[in-house]
């Protein structure tokens, strides 16, 4: 038999190298995304772009007569979007984590099936159906666009992020964890809430983080419930402003577009930071 | 044997996980208080499965059936309460399972904390300390008490988790091959445990290792495919089985 070690040694190498490059051409669009937005959007970024809210057309139309740069900032969409997620962030944590613990405890249960189920349709239900939706359950009967039909839209889509984090950190836990503590004569509830939750805390955590990072940027559901604000807003009946909407309307305005990378900046900042914290964490906790 | 009330009976004791096929085939024997019993068998022959049958573990699991009687005490453990036999009956596992997100000292008050018991610091205090101190852990510890439990070693996590079930006073303490993930050392450590222990609690012991039976147990069960094959004094039946099935465990020609 004819001696082909080397042949497939090179094989090898190869396929090795056919690997490599296919991974690093995965990482060059967010690369290039990155650095669009960091070289058009950099310049704008200043104190008052994050403490001022957007111009009026008058006051850009002047300063653009005049040769400055444009004034004005993202401080209403940033308190907007603060706003909105908090409120979303406070309903989706406990109604999120009570929901997983259900589906975690009780997997082979037909209900537990069936909100299992539940809860894949709505993860896959496309956002601008869920702006409309709420439309028709908030804003319709509220008479009016607010910061409580934002958080409820971005509410419903954190929801399922939530619950399946938290059910998949709880499956993962090992079983005589849950025994051990039941063996001591804890209830099962007592042993939720007192080892396995705390126990799954690192893993929960993530999942909201990333939640968040997956909302913060939702468009589409923001436009047919927050509607948009062009003054700092604190009240949360009203019309209020977001950071992705904000650019929406930068892009649409031909007197703002050069705001629209400043804005994009920041968002991507944030939602980058959330990531990379969410991955700091869970490693943490799996030491 | 029979003059003495026993703690713990099995009353042709059956355990099943599905319709047609039974892990442990009535069971019958009486355990008497403050001996250390241990479960031989080949794996599979449900000494395990029978172990968890008396802190009704297998209630967690709707498909398992537990029929015949368990008597603790005289009273039937099958009609009672999980949460209240738990109390009466430890367990420590076969992995060391300390409770991750607290220290060693919320370890070992964890039973009080998960029964709803509030006690006194002084209280606390004094119960982890004579804990620790009757599983030797408490020279190793005293001075990392709000450290967490998987910091230590797995023969010391062990022991913590023994503290942790003593804590609550139980009568019985079920030990599910308690040193099998173990090293020797901390093994040896364990046995001599046990038989210091046994003044204060009975122990039912599942072990795969022959030597460990006969060093520490009074008495041994030797249980086949779910059967009861003989169960009497250690060195009555290390010297002299009565049974063939008996004998040919024990001189290592089956299992």
């Amino acid at each position: 038999m004819k001696n082909n070690t080397r042949k497939r040694l090179v094989e090898n190498k190869l396929i090795l190298w056919v690997v490599c490059i296919f991974s690093a051409l995965t990482a060059v669009p967010l690369l290039l995304i990155l650095g669009e937005v960091l070289m058009r959007g950099y310049d704008q970024l200043s104190w008052s772009f994050f403490t001022e809210p957007t111009p009026n057309a008058y006051k850009v139309m002047k300063a653009a007569a005049a040769g400055e740069s444009i004034p004005g900032g993202i401080a209403n969409g940033i308190i907007g979007t603060l706003i909105m997620l908090s409120m979303a962030t406070i309903l989706a944590i406990p109604i999120g984590i009570l929901c997983g613990t259900y589906l975690a405890e009780n997997s082979k249960n037909r209900f537990a099936r069936i909100v299992s189920f539940m809860t894949d349709l709505l993860q896959g239900t496309p956002s601008v159906i869920i702006g409309i939706i709420t439309y028709i359950w908030v804003v319709v009967p509220m008479k009016g666009y607010s910061a409580i039909a934002g958080s409820i839209a971005l509410f419903i889509l954190m929801l399922p992020l939530i619950i399946r984090s938290t059910e998949e950190t709880l499956t993962i836990l090992p079983v005589s964890l849950k025994e051990a503590g039941l063996a001591l004569g804890g209830n099962r509830a007592q042993v939720m809430f007192r080892i396995q939750l705390p126990a799954a805390f690192g893993g929960i955590f993530t999942g909201i983080l990333l939640a968040i990072s997956r909302v913060v940027g939702e468009t589409a559901p923001l436009m047919f419930t927050a509607l948009g604000c062009s003054m700092i807003r604190w009240s949360i009946n009203e019309p209020i402003s977001a950071v992705p909407l904000l650019i929406w309307e930068f892009f649409n305005d031909p007197n703002l577009q050069d705001l629209v990378w400043g804005a994009s900046l920041v968002l991507l900042i944030f939602v980058l930071t959330l990531n990379i914290l969410s991955k700091y964490i869970a490693k943490k906790w799996k030491q | 044997m029979e003059t003495i009330k026993p703690i713990l009976e099995f009353n042709k004791t059956c355990v099943s996980y599905t319709k047609q096929t039974m892990a442990v085939k009535y069971v019958s024997a009486s355990i008497q208080r403050n001996t250390i019993t241990a479960i031989m068998g080949p794996s599979g022959c449900g000494k395990s499965t029978l172990l968890r049958a008396v802190n009704l573990m297998h209630n967690l699991y709707p498909n398992i059936h537990v029929e015949g009687e368990i008597l603790l005490n005289g009273d039937n453990i099958l009609s009672m309460e999980p949460i209240d036999v738990r109390r009466k009956v430890g367990m420590v596992f076969q992995r060391p399972t300390p409770f991750p997100t607290m220290s060693i000292y919320d370890n070992v008050l964890a039973g009080y904390t998960l029964n709803g018991i509030h006690l006194a610091k002084s209280d606390k205090d004094s119960i982890v300390e004579h804990c620790l101190k009757s599983v030797t852990l408490w020279d190793e510890v005293k001075d990392v008490l709000n450290k967490k439990g998987t910091f230590l070693s797995g023969g010391q996590q062990q022991r913590l988790c023994i503290a942790r079930a003593l804590a609550l006073k139980p009568e019985i303490l079920l030990m599910d091959e308690p040193t099998s993930a173990l090293d020797p050392i901390a093994t040896k450590y364990i046995e001599e445990l046990l038989l210091t222990l046994q003044k204060e609690v009975t122990i039912v012991i599942v072990t795969h290792n022959m030597g460990q039976a006969k060093r520490i147990s009074s008495h041994s069960m030797f249980m086949y495919l779910g059967e009861l094959v003989e169960y009497g004094n250690t060195d009555t039946m290390f010297s002299c089985p009565s049974d063939d099935r008996t004998k040919a465990y024990l001189t290592g020609k089956m299992g």
